[in-house]
């Protein structure tokens, strides 16, 4: 790897062990992956911050960096809502190593507000071309795909030491030569919103890392209808929350770093890309059975919404469901703080339901959701890390399933999605 | 300590002894503390960099790591964690190398030497 005078003086340790410690990891990891040098960023998003993933070892790393970054830096979910731990049934050891290791990090300049959706934030815009060093895997796919922006999956560790250095490694999809598509979905169905999460799921499973193409075939079904109705015109197009959810599923079931929408990602129209010779078809089947996972004998105890963080409009749907009816169950719906303290009038519709609105985490990072059996999700990420990492079975529906489901308005089996 | 099988720091071994616990593991019960360490490449979450700062914390750690090629999980964690880690060695270690042979290496310079077969 090339390296500036600067850069070697940084290696040789003239700049701390921090620092040289931070610049090893990077040249490491730019040996792995055949980098020529660094390359400066904008932004730095760092996973590795919920106790219960990272534990004492990762703590104890975190506590022993000096310094401060050079570039915006934000967080990842944590493993609770900082503010309201106990009302999820935190226990208070886990919530005051939790607060430990959010200090850590905030003692090195990092901005402390924990989500998986940055790029929604006032003040960490994300621009087409931006190079950055992101963690959290559907913020990787969602920066990459629909913002233009240029990222690899990073690691916790590389994300900081990225952060602290301003720089990462030049390789991967910070070259445009890897940001081509290597294989074509063609999907053969309409989709309406959570299908989104479902058809991630079901695709990211058969791409594993490689770079997807979408072909969004809708007019097969649009013909059999009588008319070309509005709505049915508007599923063509997936909407932001749709592809975060295509994205972010994606990035679980498989390693989808990037990804893209003939005709509609920013990419996509800039360069017309050739459809690649590697050819894969979902069809509406393969969605149906990611609806059909039922929780064998029992029924949801759990409903958890958010994953990734809801946006205002996620809010507003779910507000609007959730008008003058009460939940008979545990509704989790997981946003960002600073949508929260926009939106209060979302949060206070959807609380006054008995749900709960709960920031900073989500049902895969935090032990809240270790309580439950069986979880019940509209997101295609939830579904699959939900049973590896709360050790709980997890059910996909639609958000108007969900919001059902907790309201005792319909049960297991009735229609799902 | 030869492994056959690629490690996961986490969830496999056990950040305070060093013994690896996954049931049907090549090392399963056995302890990687202080040993030179042969496994072909990493696996699983990437928290395993910080299992291996623990296992060094708590005195567990191997002493030195061999890997067939690494991939960013070990080659972190050896990094945070200051275990030298040699990999891409010009001969297969597997080939000349058996569980129990002492054998000083120096990462720095990147060689091996046998010093004692078992």
């Amino acid at each position: 790897m090339y390296l500036t005078k600067e850069e070697e003086q940084i290696l040789n340790g003239e700049a701390g062990e921090t620092l040289q410690k931070a610049l090893e990891i990077l040249v490491a990891l730019g040996d792995i992956y055949g980098a020529e040098g660094l390359i400066p960023i904008k932004s730095a998003q760092i996973a590795g911050v919920s106790y219960k993933t990272i534990g004492d070892a990762g703590l104890e790393w975190i506590s022993d960096l000096k310094g401060k970054v050079k570039v915006p830096a934000i967080l990842n979910p944590a493993g609770m809502d900082l503010e309201n731990w106990e009302r999820i049934r935190i226990e208070r050891t886990f919530a005051e190593k939790q607060k430990e290791i959010v200090r850590a990090y905030e003692k090195l300049g990092i901005r402390c507000e924990c989500t998986c959706t940055p790029y929604t934030l006032k003040n960490f815009s994300v621009k087409s071309g931006d190079h950055l060093a992101w963690s959290e895997s559907s913020a990787v796919a969602y920066a990459n795909s629909v913002l233009g922006a240029r990222t690899n999956r990073e690691g916790g560790p590389s994300a900081l030491s990225a952060a602290l250095l301003g720089k990462t490694a030049n390789y991967g999809f910070h070259l445009e030569e890897n940001r081509i598509p290597t294989i074509s979905v063609s999907v053969e169905c309409s989709l309406k919103t959570s299908d989104y999460g479902a058809l991630g799921y079901a695709a990211g499973k058969a791409i594993g890392s490689q770079v997807p193409i979408f072909y969004l075939n809708e007019k097969k079904e649009r013909k059999k209808g009588k008319e070309k109705s509005k709505e049915e015109a508007a599923t063509a197009c997936p909407n932001q929350d749709e592809l975060k959810a295509l994205g972010a599923a994606m990035a679980a079931s498989g390693a989808v770093a990037l990804y893209h929408v003939a005709g509609l990602t920013p990419e996509a129209k800039k360069r017309k890309f050739e459809p690649p010779a590697e050819k894969l078809v979902i069809e509406r089947s393969q969605l149906d059975e990611v609806y059909a996972s039922l929780c064998e004998d029992s029924e949801p105890d759990l409903i958890a919404l958010g994953c990734p963080h809801c946006s205002p409009a996620e809010l507003k749907k779910t507000a609007e469901l959730l008008k003058d009816k009460s939940v008979s169950k545990e509704l989790w719906v997981f946003t960002s703080r600073e949508i929260a303290k926009f939106y209060p009038e979302y949060i206070n519709c959807i609380e006054k339901s008995g749900a709960k609105v709960i920031c900073d985490t989500c049902m895969v990072v935090s032990p809240a959701s270790n309580h439950y059996s069986c979880v019940m999700v509209n997101s295609g990420k939830a579904f699959a890390y939900v049973p590896g990492m709360c050790g709980a079975k997890a059910v996909f529906g639609s958000l108007e399933a969900c919001v059902q489901n907790a309201t005792g308005e319909k049960k297991k089996g009735e229609d799902f999605n | 300590m030869l492994s056959c099988d690629p490690i996961s720091f986490l969830g496999s071994v056990d950040p305070k002894s060093g013994t690896v616990v996954e049931k049907g593991h090549a090392l399963y019960g056995k302890s990687i503390k202080g040993k030179i360490l042969i496994f072909p490449h990493g696996k699983g979450s990437t928290v395993g960099s910080y299992v291996m700062y623990q296992l060094k914390k708590n005195k567990a750690a191997p002493v030195a790591i061999i890997n067939l090629e690494t991939e960013p999980i070990v080659a972190v964690g050896a990094i945070i964690s200051e275990i030298p880690l040699l990999d891409k060695l010009e001969k297969n270690p597997y080939e000349f190398l058996k569980d129990g042979d002492r054998v000083r290496i120096n990462a720095g310079e990147g060689f091996l030497e046998t010093l004692e077969k078992a």
